[in-house]
């Protein structure tokens, strides 16, 4: 009750009709959008927002140590949380370091508003100081942008950047604020009802018709499967996917973004697929009838080969928001346009069990005798049994972000994800640096749940400076490196690929991270074997504050199974120990 | 491989017509032409893109060009019958005994001459690119200075396309 009147004092503030500058008008818009905290760092373009925020305390600003930082926090805050994420940057530079997440964001459809000043207007293509021309940088890479030439279309612009980014296949926008736009005057409206953006028509009704089709493929189908992705988590669609496949009775895979979609203790589920996924989920790929992909894309890392992926399908089904995802990579025999959800909702309405009993006994046989596992080793520290130990204690509870590599694929492998949103990882893009940031955006959007961030010793140099943010704001992360001193992926390929010809992926010189923790006043632990590890895990999770553990890993470990590229789904090195 | 007529309404915003080429660009969609200009709606352009490609590759590039928020409808004029115009201004070498010469090939085509000088004309044609084609083939032997051409606008006839569904609808 004093929460609900407050929050309508405080609304009755902002959406006062009275002058105000560029700056406060966007201040109020976030607030009005109900935006709780933007991650950014200030400069001389965005001094006025900056100077606007400070008169509203209430207004959640955390400060970054680079703007790859605040977007990557942001990224982590709208995946974990289901919001829109926002940051802030100033011209030139700090706009250009927001790149790298613009694009992971895009890649994975992650809602954002990202908000960058430039010059002033009559500065503008004279390369000015810190200028750069960052709508034009990021048409390719945002699935919208603005550069807001009039104070009084600040408002209508923040309105439907934030309907873009939420709608839809969701996406990151940016929008550009010329200094002397944030500190001209301007009558404070903001729109109340829904932007009507002609050319933007987000919303597809399911086709009863199409939902039709796909109910007579399934009571066709001999051996169907279903392929689940990053979409059934934006669209909140992992009970009905659930539901979906316990009506069928079709096996399930999620891709590397559908993790958690759909629960890895259910038998029905199989893994996932592509170059580092399980035996069980890649040959059903390529031996099933019919395809059922949900909110998936067929990514290359899922297809590897195309013309040689589902050589044996008949139907193709396809469940998408997007309608240029339908036959981009595939022939989509049976396209069902729509948000996940509601066409599963539809599609639940009829669903029938399958007739495929020799299809799913092959499929449990499969994840009987080809379990994804690895040689445990009492001399060196497993990173498969790190992750195995973290899923273990946290029961599967813990938000996990990771950074790109080896761990990641370690990581998405052995932890045992029961909810939605709760692995966050740069899927698409593959951004090293990824991990750390996210995961302080993960913990600032969640603060009450357990959030362990799974890095590299290569990734976390590119974004280590962010520690300074857990340190001062005391944000409980749990931050995992598996150091094996080496770029590992990268040694992997070399090994397998590369007749191991080791090129450049030595990372000798890297700090002893306990000590660079400490430098930045978080606490760091080391572990070298698995006594050590469990000891350290446990005093990382008995310690209130953000935790960083070094775990010494062995540089000769690889990720398996593997699929190298070039090659189909089907050749799988399964790794010397089987 | 077939030539395909697209037509593009969109915002007129700055922007826009990079939004667009930079799609294709990026996409590696082939623009053999393109030409962009107000339409008959304040705030609005339309841009006639020719492309090249498979019905697979233009599906994608209408599916792409649709997901641009600036992109307002899309039709393939190439589905319908259509009239399409291209003007290109040809600056011939001519000494004044050729001039005659050429002016007699001018009328044919139905060019005209838009500026004569000392040494040289300028041929001012509107037509097909085949019409152009082939205008540019003959006066080429008597030298041509310079030349330029707008690229193809294009209109279906008759039908009036305000209708046509910019996402293609599956049945």
């Amino acid at each position: 009750m004093e929460e609900q009147r407050s929050k309508h004092e405080w609304l009755s503030r902002v959406m006062k009709n009275d002058t105000v500058t560029g700056s406060e008008a966007l201040v109020r818009s976030l607030l009005i959008e109900g935006v709780e905290t933007v991650f950014g760092i200030p400069g001389g373009s965005t001094l006025n927002i900056y100077d606007a925020i400070h008169d509203f305390p209430g207004f959640q600003h955390i400060l970054a140590r680079h703007e790859q930082g605040a977007i990557h926090a942001a990224d982590g805050y709208a995946r974990a949380t289901g919001r829109v994420g926002v940051c802030f940057a100033t011209s030139g530079p700090g706009a250009t370091n927001l790149v790298t997440g613009i694009a992971t964001a895009n890649m994975d459809s992650v809602p954002l508003v990202v908000i960058t000043g430039n010059v002033s207007t009559a500065l503008i293509g004279t390369d000015a100081f810190q200028e750069a021309d960052i709508t034009g940088i990021t048409m390719p890479i945002s699935k919208h942008n603005y550069l807001v030439r009039d104070v009084n279309e600040l408002p209508k612009i923040i309105h439907e950047a934030f309907h873009i980014a939420s709608t839809g296949r969701k996406g990151p926008v940016l929008i550009d604020i010329p200094k002397d736009v944030t500190s001209q005057k301007m009558i404070f409206q903001y729109p109340v009802n829904k932007p009507e953006i002609r050319g933007y028509r987000p919303d597809i009704d399911p086709n009863v018709t199409q939902i039709e089709k796909l109910h007579a493929a399934i009571a066709k189908a001999e051996r169907p499967v279903i392929l689940a992705g990053g979409g059934v988590i934006y669209s909140d669609a992992s009970k009905e996917l659930l539901e979906f496949v316990e009506k069928t009775g079709i096996p399930v895979t999620t891709t590397l973004l559908g993790l958690g979609g759909f629960p890895s203790a259910h038998e029905l589920w199989m893994g996932f697929p592509g170059m580092h996924g399980t035996y069980t989920a890649n040959k059903a790929l390529q031996n099933c009838d019919l395809l059922i992909s949900i909110g998936a894309r067929f990514d290359d890392r899922v297809t590897m080969k195309t013309s040689g992926f589902a050589p044996k399908v008949k139907t193709i089904a396809h469940i998408d928001i997007d309608p240029a995802e339908i036959g981009k990579i595939v022939e989509t025999a049976i396209p069902c346009l729509g948000d996940v959800k509601s066409v599963l909702q539809q599609a639940n309405l009829h669903a029938q069990p399958v007739h495929a009993e020799a299809w799913l006994t092959e499929i449990q046989e499969n994840k009987k005798m080809y379990p994804l596992r690895y040689t445990d080793s009492e001399v060196t520290l497993k990173p498969q049994f790190v992750v195995e130990m973290i899923s273990e204690t946290t029961g599967g509870e813990a938000i996990v972000t990771t950074d790109v590599g080896q761990h990641q694929m370690w990581a998405a492998q052995f932890y045992q994800f029961k909810h939605p949103r709760s692995l966050i990882t740069s899927g698409g893009l593959g951004t090293m640096g990824f991990g750390l940031p996210s995961a302080i955006g993960a913990q600032v959007g969640n603060p009450d749940r357990l959030v362990v961030s799974f890095n590299g010793d290569g990734g976390v140099q590119m974004n280590a400076q962010e520690l300074a943010i857990c340190s001062i704001l005391n944000i409980p992360v749990k931050i995992v490196i598996m150091n094996n001193q080496v770029l590992g992926m990268i040694r992997q390929w070399q090994e397998l690929i590369y007749d191991n010809r080791f090129s450049h992926m030595d990372l000798s010189g890297s700090p002893d991270f306990v000590k660079l923790a400490e430098a930045y006043g978080v606490k760091g632990l080391r572990a070298t074997n698995k006594e050590e590890a469990r000891e350290v895990w446990k005093e990382a999770m008995e310690t209130p504050g953000p935790v960083l553990i070094d775990f010494v890993i062995s540089q000769e470990e690889n990720v398996y199974p593997m699929v190298t590229p070039g090659s189909t789904i089907d050749d799988m090195i399964m790794g010397d120990e089987r | 491989m077939k030539r395909h007529t697209i037509s593009v309404l969109v915002n007129n915003h700055a922007g826009v017509l990079q939004r667009v080429a930079g799609l294709f660009g990026r996409r590696g969609f082939n623009i053999d032409s393109i030409t962009v200009g107000q339409s008959e709606e304040p705030g609005l352009s339309r841009m006639v893109i020719v492309t090249t490609g498979d019905d697979k590759m233009l599906e994608q590039v209408q599916k792409q060009l649709n997901k641009l928020i600036d992109v307002i409808q899309i039709v393939e004029l190439s589905a319908y019958p259509l009239v399409d115009r291209e003007l290109a201004l040809i600056k011939v070498s001519a000494v004044s005994n050729v001039k005659p010469v050429i002016l007699s090939m001018v009328e044919p085509f139905r060019a005209s001459i838009v500026d004569i000088a000392v040494d040289s004309l300028i041929v001012q044609i509107v037509g097909d690119s085949d019409k152009i084609h082939s205008m540019i083939e003959l006066l080429r032997p008597y030298g041509i200075l310079e030349l330029t051409r707008t690229g193809l606008t294009a209109m279906a006839r008759g039908v009036f396309l305000d209708d046509a569904l910019p996402i293609i609808e599956y049945e």
